[in-house]
């Protein structure tokens, strides 16, 4: 019974720091729309920042507390609101993601170049101070914190009812333009909000320091703590907010003290923020379809069928060359290249045409390597049949979220990511924590390609296909719905189509795409383990993506280079590595709002190149180079 | 029994605002009616309704006589609802033609999808363009046609599915003089192949001369029914809008 009441004042202590961060992750979403994906990563930071001022440079802690709080956090969450943020609220929701996980990946590669990882040990607030409470030691550090929850709630409370522009505040979460129509200023209203929000992240990150240590990745997940917590209250309520805080911190509790420190169940430890979120998601109801000004997206053209050919012929003759030259560990870099390629296009498919985001893509590529490697059979039949679990498991995790909306979804994918990583992929029965698995070449109609040249060769055709594809999709009836669907969910419901299922089966095959691309990069490698599929790892892909266009299959394997490149330009510039990741998330942050990005710019590169090589005629399919994503003319039945 | 029953008083809440106030009207095969009202009157949210994107706190609606009040959106188009918004909803980044194309596409199904038969389809998506008058916008992107135009562009879609009722939100608004007198020909015609008609309009003209029956709403209540002369000659109606008319004077 005491071990009881113990564990439960332990889970009200986390809970209350969970609190802390989930009010100002809510406050900042309700006043400006934006949800902040970095806000784990911006208390991360500045719970770095903290430890810094008071440990390093020997501040005293009460200075360092009211620096970071005071100033140093407010100002950034101000001039994010300022630089970044400002006006996303009203654009479509992938471009916000984009943007916010841009922010986060910068933030850990500031951090990781800023203070590079070495044994830090954060005090607690009071060190060696504490009480004695119904037969527990409680510090002075839980105390305070919990202390600390309660007064953010009051003066959050205070602020939001009693004060001018707290007033202003809630009038903005329901039409700025009104509230400026009224003499209010919703841009100081929104840099208020964004100031409080980090700053409440920092409290919560240096909050949280003392017991989870001073991680960069822990502590920037902690906005899926956050974020589970404010599902409860529909990222709209306060009180509730703090409930489904409290309630997490107190399960988080119990299952470190019931639940068996080994075996499947000892995954649910860390996964409990995961599995909390998708309780509540699946308890939440159904959302209507949103109706509003559509406004239509213009994306990279779509290539005519023998420039698409040409391309193709091109890029496979360009690795055969490579084959022949390049040394294994080189050729091993292209595979790798062709991997993230096709992971890419699945995006292209998902995000570019479809208007969704997953932020855990790479799960679902080692869903299929974990499949292929565990199967032993190297054979089309065995790999098709790692893409097929890949496809079921996506569509799984579209379903619970079927009724929900944009955000939504593409959030619980970060949560699915991590609860595969911690539940499944490091559990025994798969990788193994520290363990790998040994994966055979494809043998292909009874031909092997166990010589690593051959295997990139056949690697770069499955590329190709997938782009042939992904490209005949689009051009056909179902790319048509796609972009309906992106466009205009309402009228497409209107007119009759089910948008939960297509969706569902978007989702499922975007997954089965990254499935396959996972079971041949088990191929490549030879072996594979739990780190490969690292759900973190799928944000810089999504980033680059969407940096090198995420509309066109052009920009997924260019996109899919850049990613290859990253870690070999971080070995070789090994002292540089943070800043090397950070400024991939501040490019996505400065490139994010245009989704076609790089390769549309290529694209109008090359017209006019052509057009200067060319006669000046005006030709009739000129037209297309303004409104590119009209498709062709020709019905299908014509060309085919 | 009518073709649509809004029935059993709906009534929809936004928070402490009553948008939708024990409302109960009919609309009937083969006749045009109208749904008028001040600007907030719940016109819209009646048709959120009507067509299944929310769901009333309180009411029920019938279609062909059968409770449909918790059926989801899609199947209710399937049964027979077509419905255009106030707020345009055409699909800004495919051409008109595309945007008809993949309404008719929908109303084929999936498996529909699969199998071919793209001649007679493309035949049925120039036919829709005709109907409403929109051949010559076939190729251009539909967030760049005027907004009158998109309007006719979302009915070509709904016709595409061959609804039994037609919901048009404020289908002339952005429409000139002799479109929106071209369009109230239209109309008739619709409601004369056999379709029920149930439109939200503003243009007073067009209402008067093409409704067989009005319903008009203020606050969420109906408070007149009939057909246009009564309505023309009802006092709530003279004092709803006038009303408006006088607080607009003063403000």
């Amino acid at each position: 019974m005491d071990s009881v009441v113990s564990f439960t004042i332990l889970g009200l202590f986390t809970g209350a720091a969970y609190a802390i961060a989930a009010s100002g992750l809510v406050l900042t979403y309700t006043t400006t729309r934006v949800f902040n994906i970095a806000h784990g990563a911006l208390g991360m930071v500045m719970a770095f920042i903290f430890w810094d001022f008071s440990q390093r440079q020997g501040l005293p802690t009460w200075l360092a507390l009211v620096l970071v709080l005071g100033v140093v956090a407010p100002a950034t969450g101000w001039a994010i609101q300022r630089f970044v943020t400002r006006g996303l609220g009203e654009g479509p929701v992938s471009v916000t993601l984009v943007v916010t996980v841009g922010l986060l990946v910068g933030c850990i590669g500031l951090a990781t170049q800023v203070w590079p990882p070495e044994s830090r040990t954060p005090l607690p607030l009071f060190n060696g101070s504490g009480v004695e409470l119904s037969n527990t030691y409680v510090t002075a550090h839980q105390l305070i914190t919990v202390l600390l929850a309660g007064m953010v709630a009051l003066l959050l409370y205070l602020l939001l009812t009693r004060t001018r522009i707290g007033t202003a505040m809630r009038a903005s979460v329901d039409n700025p333009e009104l509230l400026k129509l009224f003499g209010g200023k919703p841009d100081r209203v929104a840099g208020l909000a964004w100031a409080i929000g980090t700053s409440l992240a920092a409290l919560g990150g240096i909050l949280l320091t003392p017991v989870v240590g001073l991680s960069y990745y822990d502590l920037t997940l902690l906005v899926i703590n956050a974020y589970a917590a404010a599902m409860l209250g529909r990222l709209r309520s306060l009180p509730l907010t703090l409930v489904g805080a409290m309630g997490l911190g107190i399960l988080q509790s119990y299952a470190v003290a019931y639940l068996p420190s080994d075996g499947l169940l000892s995954g649910i430890r860390s996964a409990m923020p995961a599995l909390f979120l998708f309780a509540v998601i699946v308890l939440m109801p159904q959302a209507q379809l949103r109706v509003g000004q559509v406004k239509g997206i213009v994306s990279a053209p779509l290539p005519s069928r023998t420039r698409q050919l040409g391309a193709d012929v091109a890029l496979v003759a360009l690795v055969a060359l490579l084959t022949a030259w390049l040394p294994g560990s080189s050729l091993l870099l292209v595979g790798m290249a062709a991997t993230y390629a096709m992971v890419m296009l699945s995006l292209v498919l998902l995000t570019g045409y479809g208007g969704h985001v997953s932020l855990a893509q790479f799960t679902f590529a080692g869903i299929g390597a974990l499949v292929y490697a565990k199967l032993g059979e190297p054979t089309l039949s065995g790999l098709l049949l790692s893409a097929l679990v890949a496809a079921a498991v996506g569509a799984v995790v579209a379903i619970p979220v079927l009724r929900l909306t944009g955000l939504y979804l593409a959030l619980s994918t970060l949560a699915f990511g991590l609860l595969m990583d911690k539940m499944i992929f490091q559990a025994e029965f798969a990788f193994g924590t520290n363990n790998s698995l040994d994966a055979e070449r494809l043998t292909i109609l009874g031909t092997s390609f166990s010589s690593l040249g051959g295997y990139v060769l056949v690697m770069t055709f499955f590329l190709v296909l997938m782009a042939f594809a992904v490209l005949a999709l689009r051009r056909g009836a179902l790319g048509r719905l796609l972009i309906a669907m992106r466009d205009s969910p309402a009228a497409c419901g209107t007119l009759g189509l089910d948008t939960r299922w297509f969706r569902v089966g978007l989702f499922a095959l975007s997954a089965g795409m990254a499935g396959i691309a996972g079971g041949l990069f088990a191929g490549l490698r030879g072996t594979i383990g739990a780190s490969d599929f690292q759900v973190l790892a799928s944000l810089p892909l999504l980033l680059l993506a969407v940096v090198f266009g995420v509309t066109s299959v052009t920009g997924a394997v260019l996109g899919g280079t850049g990613l290859m490149l990253l870690p070999v330009l971080q070995s070789t510039n090994p002292s540089l590595a943070g800043l090397i990741f950070g400024l991939v998330g501040f490019g996505a942050v400065a490139l994010g709002r245009d989704p076609n990005c790089l390769a549309n710019r290529l694209f109008t590169l090359g017209r006019a190149l052509r057009a200067q090589v060319r006669t000046p005629v005006r030709r009739p399919s000129e037209s297309y180079q303004d409104r590119p994503e009209v498709t062709e003319e020709v019905p299908a039945h014509v060309a085919s | 029994m009518s073709l649509l029953e809004v029935d059993d008083d709906v009534v929809v809440r936004f928070g402490g605002v009553t948008a939708v106030d024990h409302a109960s009207f009919t609309a009937g095969t083969g006749l045009v009616t109208g749904l008028i009202g001040p600007n907030g009157a719940g016109k819209t949210t009646c048709f959120n309704v009507i067509s299944g994107l929310l769901r009333p706190a309180k009411g029920t609606v019938r279609f062909h006589g059968r409770d449909v009040t918790s059926t989801p959106v899609h199947r209710r188009a399937k049964r027979g609802m077509g419905r255009t918004f106030q707020r345009l909803e055409a699909f800004g980044s495919l051409s008109v033609r595309d945007n008809v194309r993949a309404a008719v596409d929908i109303n084929r199904g999936l498996g529909g999808l699969l199998t071919p038969g793209h001649r007679s389809q493309a035949a049925r998506v120039d036919a829709l363009l005709d109907r409403v008058g929109l051949t010559h916008y076939a190729a251009e992107r539909a967030d760049a046609i005027p907004t009158g135009t998109a309007r006719l562009l979302e009915l070509a879609r709904c016709l595409a599915a061959d609804p039994a009722l037609l919901l048009l939100d404020e289908p002339s608004s952005g429409l000139n003089e002799s479109e929106t007198e071209a369009f109230g020909v239209l109309l008739r015609e619709l409601a004369a192949d056999g379709r029920g008609v149930l439109m939200v309009e503003h243009d007073m003209d067009l209402v008067m001369s093409v409704c067989d029956t009005i319903h008009a709403l203020d606050f969420g209540r109906v408070i007149a029914s009939g057909a246009p002369a009564e309505i023309r000659g009802d006092a709530a109606v003279q004092r709803a809008y006038l009303g408006k008319a006088d607080v607009g004077q003063v403000a």
